[in-house]
């Protein structure tokens, strides 16, 4: 990303001579600026996570969140234009809305990230409008027991349906990223903005994928990776802001909630001391490793 | 030739007149539903001490046949109101749905600041109104149960036309007429809230129930009762009348002159 | 569109298409047609008799139509606002698994057949039964009655016939029966119906639903409705 644009980066819909569209990679950039957001997919939840910097002492603490509710059971935080969030959550929104008045029950998460993937890469296609100047993390809870139709009546066998295949695989955690050039993939952990190299370091060694990683200790990792993220930028002062959604025998009953205060207090004093640990024993990577192996176990 | 397509396919006008277009105007009178089709009836509701009872059967009916017999009419919203829902299900249907939209844009904000059930009601009345002035109103009569702005117990109805109506205790449909007088009877208008416990108001629910059962022909012996209080909402939803008295028909011979 | 009780009538200001007419001389599916939950999915049962008034337009109807592999249902009311119905909701359905890679569920159908019926009320006379099978929630029945609510159910009837046979499928019904149990129950039910109600008649089709997908049933009324049984 070194070459410039030699007038071909002037239009979205005008590609270079070598096939890029140079809008979309300067709304990368707009991202790259943007305050640290991770979202953690483990087998019980999902936890988002977000570094939000404080641009003036003026504003209130707490007050202008960072991670919005889209339905019940999903969320999105964002990286990048700020502005550009809020419009991507409100379109979320509508698309989760429009879903339960067509099909009367929640929309999927895999349904939705495909729909929001669609718009961004909409918007890359005209020379009249801009690339989203964001990349959206959507976290969600795709219910595992029997969904009723919205407004049912009614409850069917008292003993349950017929033929129900026992165990079958049913709902889930779902976790995406939404790029601004429309690109979007399921993750089981994601990192954008600023610190999002440090933090997908991190990501990697909790070793997500084999399913360990219980959701109270997500929230525990995602304040420790948010505070490793901002390393970088340690001169800014930040609120960390997290949000979970858990299965429905779980603390949020499947619902995309903020995490309780003192959850949030304890992992984030837990954050700091790790960090500050890691400061102390100055060649911290081996205490670091054995910290990340106790983790797995 | 006849050029204008729209004639063509009709009636020759030499043979038949001509064609009568106000058979194809589009204009005109917009007919909607003017009867509901499966029904609820009535819905009683008592103020206590610190909340509100209400109370339903579980049936819909269809005419006199007595249809659907696990319809669960009290609707609970968010975590400190409930509507209860009498007159058409799908119409319900429809509301509750459109309470789940209001429930779920309500939590885009975790601040905390929900709707009361006094919002509720008020919004409610206003869709209900609303919709009987565009002559297709929605056919239910509803009561709300819930606490005000001020955290006092709140309990409302409204019904297909928009209209409102407050008291300590109130009924729909034939339960305004059956229910409401053992009400009064059991807690006269000017006794203070806080003389009537929770207990005293479900059990004169489930009395009220009981005598809708014996003389409402669209009734059901088996309801759902609920009640909120600051603690939360607690739903009963497969409740049976109980402790009939029936047993007295023994004494009852004949219709009039005859002893045996 | 009031107060003209003939069709085509030749006045002297042209001739009157009389609509109101035109639907009330509708086919109807003066119908008898159930659903049910048995052991290992759902069996859907109708008659297949179409009248006119009195005269059958149709004596061997298939009332029973399918909406997605193993999401059928079961057409009462007009003929033509049914089909039509099913035809709409046959098409998203086809829409849906397409575009989320995942076959629909019985309730996404339940709730597209209840959008329509709700929603346009006024000009519909449609009593649909939504019976269908998928892997996640097994076998289920939904009924949607003339004012176009929605409403899960253990077993629905439906059609001018039911209200025959309210008592015996109240008396006899059973949770968790056989394939054969239920296959007995839905034609005992249907024969009964059809012998009572003079709008539903003809032979009694079933389609039994289960993991193993759709299976047709038929049962003629000249061997007394034991017969020939799995068909295709």
């Amino acid at each position: 990303m070194t070459s410039i644009g030699t007038g071909y980066d002037l239009s979205n819909s005008v590609f270079s001579p070598d096939g890029r569209n140079f809008q979309v990679e300067y709304a990368v950039k707009a991202v790259e600026n943007g305050g640290t957001a991770i979202g953690i997919r483990c087998k019980d939840g999902v936890v988002l996570a977000a570094e939000k910097i404080v641009t003036s002492k003026l504003l209130k603490p707490g007050a202008n969140k960072k991670i919005a509710t889209v339905d019940r059971h999903v969320g999105i935080v964002s990286a990048g234009l700020v502005p550009d969030g809020r419009h991507f959550v409100s379109r979320a929104r509508d698309e989760a809305s429009s879903w339960r008045g067509v099909y009367k029950g929640p929309i999927p998460t895999s349904a939705l990230a495909n729909r929001l993937g669609s718009y961004v890469q909409a918007y890359t296609l005209y020379s009249s409008v801009r690339p989203f100047g964001i990349t959206a993390i959507l976290g969600g809870w795709d219910s595992e027991a029997e969904a009723p139709v919205d407004g049912q009546v009614g409850n069917g066998p008292d003993s349950g349906a017929g033929g129900k295949i026992q165990g079958a695989k049913a709902g889930g955690p779902g976790l995406w990223m939404i790029e601004p050039s429309g690109l979007y993939w399921g993750y089981y952990g994601a990192a954008t903005g600023k610190g999002r190299q440090a933090a997908k370091a991190e990501l990697e060694k909790l070793n997500l994928s084999s399913g360990e990683l219980s959701l109270v200790d997500a929230v525990k990792e995602a304040a420790r990776i948010i505070y490793v993220a901002h390393e970088d930028s340690k001169d800014k002062e930040f609120e960390l802001e997290m949000t979970w959604i858990s299965s429905l025998d779980g603390p949020t009953k499947g619902k995309h909630e903020e995490v309780p205060k003192d959850l949030l207090e304890e992992a984030e004093k837990a954050a700091k001391k790790a960090l500050e640990g890691e400061v102390e024993e100055e060649e911290g990577t081996k205490a670091s490793a054995t910290e990340d192996q106790q983790m797995e176990e | 030739m006849e050029h204008f397509p729209e004639a063509w396919g009709r009636p020759r006008n030499d043979i038949y007149g001509p064609y009568d277009h106000s058979y194809l105007q589009t204009t005109g009178p917009k007919a909607h539903t003017q009867s509901p089709a499966v029904t609820g009836t009535s819905v009683i509701g008592v103020k206590f001490n610190g909340g509100v009872a209400i109370a339903s059967d579980n049936l819909a009916s269809y005419g006199s046949l007595a249809r659907f017999t696990d319809v669960k009419r009290l609707r609970v919203f968010g975590d400190s109101a409930i509507v209860g829902f009498g007159g058409d299900v799908s119409d319900m249907q429809h509301i509750d749905r459109l309470l789940n939209s209001i429930d779920i844009r309500e939590n885009y904000s975790s601040d905390g600041n929900l709707l009361n059930a006094k919002n509720l009601h008020t919004y409610l009345s206003k869709v209900f109104y609303k919709r009987r002035s565009e002559f297709n109103p929605l056919w239910n009569h509803i009561l709300v149960a819930g606490f005000d702005g001020d955290g006092k117990p709140f309990l409302s109805s409204a019904d297909l036309l928009g209209t409102t109506f407050s008291a300590p205790h109130l009924a729909t449909g034939f339960g305004a007429h059956l229910a409401i007088p053992i009400l009064r009877r059991l807690f006269p208008e000017d006794t203070p809230l806080e003389n009537i416990s929770k207990e005293q108001a479900v059990e004169a629910l489930r009395e009220c129930i009981k005598v809708l059962w014996y003389r409402d022909a669209r009734s059901l012996d088996k309801f759902s009762i609920a009640t909120v209080t600051k603690d939360g909402i607690e739903v009963k939803e497969d409740e049976k009348v109980e402790a009939q008295s029936w047993a007295f028909a023994e004494t009852i011979r004949g219709y009039g002159a005859q002893v045996n | 569109m009031v107060g003209h009780g003939v069709t085509g009538v030749l006045g002297e200001d042209g001739i009157h298409v009389d609509m109101n007419h035109l639907k009330k001389g509708e086919v109807n599916l003066g119908t008898s047609i159930m659903a049910i939950n048995f052991k290992d999915g759902v069996i859907l049962g109708a008659d297949s008799r179409t009248t006119t008034g009195a005269y059958i337009a149709n004596r061997v109807t298939d009332k029973l139509t399918q909406v997605h592999d193993t999401i059928w249902c079961c057409r009462s009311g007009s003929a033509a606002d049914t089909q039509a119905v099913a035809d709409i909701v046959s098409y998203h359905l086809n829409m849906y698994g397409i575009q989320n890679n995942e076959a629909p569920t019985t309730q996404v159908a339940a709730a597209l057949f209840q959008e329509l019926c709700y929603e346009n009320k006024d000009a519909l006379s449609a009593g649909i039964i939504i019976a269908g099978y998928d892997k996640r929630h097994g076998g289920q029945v939904y009924s949607i009655p003339l004012g176009g609510s929605l409403h899960k159910q253990a077993y629905a009837i439906g059609g001018s016939g039911s209200t025959y046979i309210y008592g015996y499928c109240d008396a006899h019904w059973q949770e968790g029966m056989t394939e054969e149990e239920g296959v007995n129950f839905v034609r005992n039910a249907l024969s009964e119906a059809i012998k009572w109600d003079g709008s539903s008649g003809g032979v009694i089709r079933m389609v039994v639903l289960t993991a193993k997908g759709a299976v047709r049933h038929l049962y003629l009324p000249d061997t007394g409705y034991t017969g020939p049984g799995v068909t295709r």
